[in-house]
């Protein structure tokens, strides 16, 4: 027992830059995403159709792809691009460009679960397509959109530690490190698995609430 | 068509065509430069691509792609199994079940896969048994799979009317036949578009399986696109592994998409079809 | 959406077409040329040439390591396969290299056909327990002779010396050695020991050391401007030196002793000795000589054999 306490006490600079890193990625992707999220769900119930096939396009690409290719392409194609990234952008990028697919469809889908003839009478009353969605249709959509909202941020908190391989110090390169110190890695990875269920309950607790007001108010 | 808009009159139409012209003429510029800078820094070359010409090179590929599929396989195999037990301990009347049940899968739940898949690797590593880098990876796919899983067919069944079950024990059936005869045979249907879904996210996430040198699909990308000789093509490799996995991948989606429309269409269970992004939202 | 999908479907159809339908036989020749002037060789397998035949006379008493080679037939051996002219396989799947044949000379002298080999690669953090737990017969891959390590597995050699080296873009001129790294980002294999020994003397600042899981990633990051060097043993940077010479050099300035071990298990003593004087026989008949001359030797600076150290 006292071994398992020392793994974290004897290396909690370490624990500390990693998951401290990681709630910087998650963070910063997390705020990537939902801007370019929405913007490709508008693009996706938007009148223009070359701005819904692109979003259509971009969805069905980026949501096939496994989210180390996307990464791989960042660390390794965009230098070509004359792009200078360094690994943690990188790291926030792909995980934008990844999530963000995601955050599109949840913002497709809630959008379709207003009823149709809210928008109609919106429409009825003169409102533009701008002003049927930002003032009748998402007020509403939101409340929908918002639990799996979370469930796909939570992946995505989740999802951080695949930047371990692209050399980003977060939560997921610790076990790499603490091998070389020729720690037990049982122990690691059971703190490491402590921390992500500290980050992730709140999360989870915020949801489950949301979900539960919003259900009785539907 | 949507009823967020009207059919466009003419102004609208000729504001929509300016706005689509713009837009397709900033995604193709976009592309374009993509496709300069490649050209410029040479990833079209001969030299970048003639790698694939070859058996020996193709092998390495379609190998890759079985390891890929047999990780995959087993996994799901192995999640769907482990989804169902907990999900029935999730659902049983008895506390003593249903805790450890909710526990475990929450658990699960909460680890990242990478976590998870270190788990299988190093922890057998550390006590002395050699585990093939295999098993490592399906024991990790399993148990975060078949957590999400678990809560798929949880929310399957409770997503059958409560009348169904209430009829059922009302006509005398015992709890076991309830489920059997009545839930199930609902739930599944209304859950299939969600586990293909949940499929999907399992196929792809095989991909970490280069962090313990698995030798699935990206990994043996990463060895042909690691050749020296030829350039390091990692472009061209990345570029032919990303067709393989959306070839595969898009095929698996468009069936849940399939069923799910399928289902929505044709009603033959009282239960309506689990949205394909709620509970199988585990990217 | 169905027309897009039926495309996807038609491509990866087309796809699996072309691979079943027009594989050329034989192993990949890069043609030259390029943006990079670099004229690339090809990648296929060649051996040193020197002909190794199973000594069917071979006996080792009291090594069980020997009596299971002997009952199964076979030799299983660990080895690397992404390391030039030292550990490496093809991609026709042929194996070669330094330390592949040291493998095969040691398997000829316990009686066992080179050809009747099992290869099997083992990652690096993996040697000791594969040594320890008899996946493998011995191990053979750039396997540094450590105290830590002799806790653990038995090393017979060493035979070869290698040192810690950085691999940089061919025209700089400020990374002069080991001292000249403060600032610059340098980039090596996770959890190998030269990047330790990076963090452990604190070449450079920790938020500049990058990690990849291969040495070829961070070549490829080194020639795209995202790292400044690469470290790790001399061999193994001469080898990509070797095969981009526009564009690659060996700064030359090695700063650690690695002394390359044949890996066996830990209390086979009796199997020790006998590979310590095959070895030692290798070194002394020039057989060692033609095998370096003929694998690590053209990419680069000769060498002689180094002296055996008996524990």
């Amino acid at each position: 027992m006292s071994e398992f306490l020392h793994v974290l006490t004897d290396h909690w600079s370490l624990f500390g830059q990693g998951f401290g890193n990681t709630v910087k990625l998650f963070l910063i992707a997390a705020v990537g995403s939902l801007v370019l999220g929405t913007l490709l769900g508008a693009f996706r119930v938007s009148p223009i159709p070359a701005l819904r096939w692109f979003g259509g396009s971009y969805v069905n690409i980026v949501r096939n792809t496994p989210l180390t290719l996307v990464f791989a392409f960042l660390v390794f194609a965009v230098p070509k691009l004359d792009v200078d990234l360094d690994y943690f952008t990188a790291a926030t990028v792909a995980l934008t460009v990844y999530t963000a697919a995601f955050i599109c469809e949840v913002i497709r889908s809630g959008v379709n679960t207003v009823a149709p003839g809210q928008a109609e009478a919106a429409r009825a009353l003169g409102l533009t397509f701008d002003q049927v969605l930002t003032q009748v249709v998402l007020p509403q959509a939101l409340r929908s959109m918002v639990p799996p909202m979370m469930s796909v941020l939570i992946a995505m908190l989740k999802n951080t530690t695949v930047a371990a391989g692209f050399s980003v110090l977060e939560a997921g390169a610790i076990p790499a490190y603490m091998a070389e110190f020729g720690e037990p890695q049982f122990y690691v990875l059971l703190w490491i698995a402590i921390g992500f269920l500290i980050l992730i309950t709140p999360l989870v607790l915020l949801q489950r609430l949301l979900e539960r007001k919003w259900a009785v108010a539907r | 068509m949507s009823v967020l808009y009207d059919l466009p009159g003419p102004r609208g139409r000729r504001r929509n065509l300016i706005i689509g012209i713009l837009a397709s003429a900033a995604i193709a510029g976009l592309l374009v430069w993509v496709v300069y800078r490649f050209n410029a820094t040479g990833q079209f070359e001969l030299r970048r691509w003639e790698q694939f010409k070859f058996k020996a090179v193709q092998m390495e590929i379609v190998h890759g792609l079985l390891a890929t599929l047999k990780a995959a396989g087993l996994a799901s195999v192995l999640a769907l199994l482990f989804g169902a037990i907990f999900a029935a301990g999730r659902l049983s009347d008895h506390r003593i079940l249903r805790a450890p049940a909710t526990a475990v899968v929450e658990l699960f739940r909460a680890i990242p896969l990478l976590i998870l898949i270190f788990f299988g690797y190093y922890v057998p590593l550390q006590y002395g048994w050699s585990i093939s880098n295999l098993w490592a990876l399906v024991v990790g796919l399993t148990l975060y799979n078949g957590s999400v899983l678990a809560e798929i067919f949880r929310a399957g069944v409770n997503a059958v009317p409560r009348g169904q079950a209430e009829a059922a024990y009302a006509i005398g059936m015992r709890k076991n036949q309830v489920l059997r005869l009545i839930l199930l045979p609902q739930a599944v249907r209304s859950m299939l578009p969600a586990i293909v879904s949940q499929l999907v996210v399992l196929l792809k996430d095989t991909a970490l399986g280069f962090i313990i040198t698995y030798p699935e699909l990206l990994t043996v990308g990463k060895t042909i696109g690691g050749r020296l000789t030829f350039g390091f093509p990692y472009v061209p490799a990345y570029l032919v592994i990303a067709a393989i996995y959306i070839g595969i991948c898009g095929l698996l989606s468009f069936l849940a998409w399939w069923l799910q429309r399928r289902l929505t269409r044709v009603r033959t269970t009282a239960a309506a079809p689990l949205p394909l992004n709620d509970v199988s939202q585990e990217v | 959406m169905g027309m897009k999908r039926v495309a996807v479907f038609a491509a990866t159809a087309a796809f699996a077409f072309s691979l079943t339908a027009c594989g050329e036989e034989g192993t990949p020749t890069a043609s030259g040329g390029g943006a990079s002037g670099a004229a690339p060789a090809s990648d296929t397998c060649t051996s040193s040439g020197v002909a190794l035949t199973a000594d069917s006379s071979a006996a080792v008493s009291g090594s069980p390591t020997f009596d299971r080679i002997k009952s199964a037939g076979k030799t299983v051996v660990g080895v690397k396969f992404d390391q030039p002219n030292l550990g490496y396989k093809d991609t026709a799947g042929k194996r070669c290299g330094f330390d592949i044949e040291i493998a095969q000379y040691v398997s000829a002298k316990l009686g066992v056909d080179p050809a009747k080999i099992e290869y099997k690669e083992i990652p690096s953090a993996n040697r000791e327990t594969a040594i320890k737990g008899g996946e493998i017969d011995y191990y053979v891959g750039t396997y540094s002779i450590t105290d830590k390590r002799k806790a653990d597995v038995a090393f017979a050699g060493p035979y070869f010396v290698a040192g810690q080296d950085l691999l940089v873009r061919k025209d700089e001129s400020a990374i002069t050695g080991k001292d000249a790294l403060k600032g610059k980002k340098v980039c090596s294999a996770t959890g190998s020991t030269p990047i330790q020994r990076v963090r452990d003397e604190k070449l450079t600042e920790p938020e500049n050391i990058v990690e990849f899981k291969t040495y070829s990633e961070c070549v490829s990051q080194l020639l795209d401007k995202k790292v400044d060097a690469v470290t790790t043993d001399d061999a193994i940077l001469k080898g990509y030196a070797a095969q981009n010479p526009a564009e690659l050099k060996v700064v030359g300035q090695p700063f650690s002793t690695e002394k390359y071990g044949i890996g066996l298990a830990h209390d086979d003593k009796a199997l020790r000795d006998y590979v310590n004087n095959q070895i030692e026989a290798a070194f002394k008949d020039g057989t060692w000589q033609k095998i370096y001359d003929g694998t690590l030797g053209k990419s680069g600076s000769p060498a002689t054999p180094p002296t055996l150290e008996r524990y």
